[in-house]
């Protein structure tokens, strides 16, 4: 039985993990990627000690951090499951069980969908959540971002230098996001601003050739001839496999105390899937050591049993 | 055995595949269909689909990094 089992290999996840070595804890780390949404973000300049760095190049350092410790690290894997057994706790994936004394939950966030109609059809045929990854595949050719936030105006710009002509639809009246950003976009000669704009259909044979908008104000309804639509409408909490005994607010994410405790003892959560007040990478990490901090401090007190 | 690893730079599911692929001693042809345009549209065209990564082992393709597709696609 491992001491801690972390859920999630995020800024918060990986942090944890090293706070948990560090303290002679026998850690496995269980994620369905690494680096979560801080591997996506192309340009990040508010991590302190990097004035600039890609999220790629970040996630590529922490990796070579963890490495240094002997972590137990199961990438490619999907949590079913956590239930409580004698001593701790199991945890189900896919393929195996692990068990735990500890579970720390920092599963972190995952895109939300616009739920229209072509959007599911559509996935991997032009639609895509992953602009970081995919935007390359689009050279030369005209795309619509939605959404208005820093992730849209993030694929938007990086967008600017790949694509032919760039639609941002918004359907707020403004943007958005960081204003340096911003500005960045109303510059960019490619760009087209659409807000108080509506996102109604996706439509194509095999692959996407149409998307139909609405403009909110004067109600009229055009298409427009795109061959992706990159989404970027944020995110929700990553919590399907939570035990429904675990305590969220109204928007999903676990409430947990000052020393990231949830509800049922033993089980703790970090970043961006709790109810943390700013969804940064900084501060998952830093919630990522008091969590392992917290998991430490649990287990030297029940040492002779719980 | 034969195996393409069509990627982009800045994918992490790219850099997963690639490193499970190396963890497991596997020999690979990667691909940047960030840099060679060609590349990118004939992976388009043979899979129809529009995202990295894409695995083609012995002329199947995998789309995406799915872990326990690419152990039974490689025999592991």
């Amino acid at each position: 039985m491992y001491d801690v089992i972390i859920i999630g290999a995020g800024p918060a996840g990986l942090t944890a993990a090293v706070y948990a070595a560090r303290k002679k804890l026998s850690t496995l780390v269980i994620s369905e990627n690494i680096g979560g949404q801080a591997a996506l973000s192309s340009d990040i300049e508010n991590y302190l000690g990097f004035q600039f760095v890609t999220g790629a190049d970040l996630v590529q350092k922490f990796e070579e951090h963890i490495k240094e410790f002997d972590i137990d690290l199961e990438l490619g894997s999907n949590v079913k499951s956590i239930t409580e057994i004698a001593g701790g706790f199991e945890v189900e994936t896919k393929e195996d069980r692990y068990n735990g004394r500890v579970v720390v939950i920092a599963s972190g966030k995952i895109p939300k969908r616009l739920n229209i109609s072509g959007e599911k059809e559509f996935l991997g045929k032009g639609v895509t959540y992953c602009a970081t990854c995919d935007a390359p595949l689009f050279s030369r050719k005209d795309v619509a971002v939605i959404g208005g936030g820093n992730s849209a105006l993030d694929a938007t710009l990086q967008s600017t230098k790949i694509a032919n002509k760039i639609y941002l639809i918004n359907i707020n009246p403004k943007l958005g996001g960081d204003e340096v950003v911003k500005e960045k976009i109303e510059a960019a000669e490619n760009v087209t601003i659409l807000n108080s704009t509506e996102t109604l259909k996706i439509k194509g044979e095999v692959f996407v050739q149409q998307l139909k908008i609405k403009d909110i104000i004067s109600g009229l309804e055009t298409n427009l001839d795109v061959q992706g639509v990159f989404i970027e409408i944020g995110s929700i909490p990553s919590v399907n496999f939570v035990p429904s005994s675990i305590k969220r607010n109204e928007i999903g994410e676990i409430i947990v105390d000052a020393r990231n405790r949830t509800n049922i003892t033993g089980i703790f959560a970090c970043g961006d899937v709790t109810e943390v007040l700013e969804k940064q990478i900084i501060i998952a990490a830093g919630e990522g050591s008091k969590a392992a901090l917290g998991a430490y401090e649990y287990l030297a007190r029940t040492k002779d049993g719980r | 055995m034969k195996v393409t690893v069509y990627s982009t730079p800045t994918c992490p599911y790219c850099k997963m595949t690639k490193d499970f692929l190396k963890e497991n001693n596997i020999e690979f042809k990667d691909i940047d269909v960030s840099e060679d345009q060609e590349a990118a549209k004939k992976m388009v065209e043979k899979s129809e689909h529009m995202g990295v990564p894409q695995i083609e082992i012995d002329g199947t393709i995998l789309v995406g990094f799915d872990k326990e597709a690419l152990k039974k696609e490689l025999g592991l």
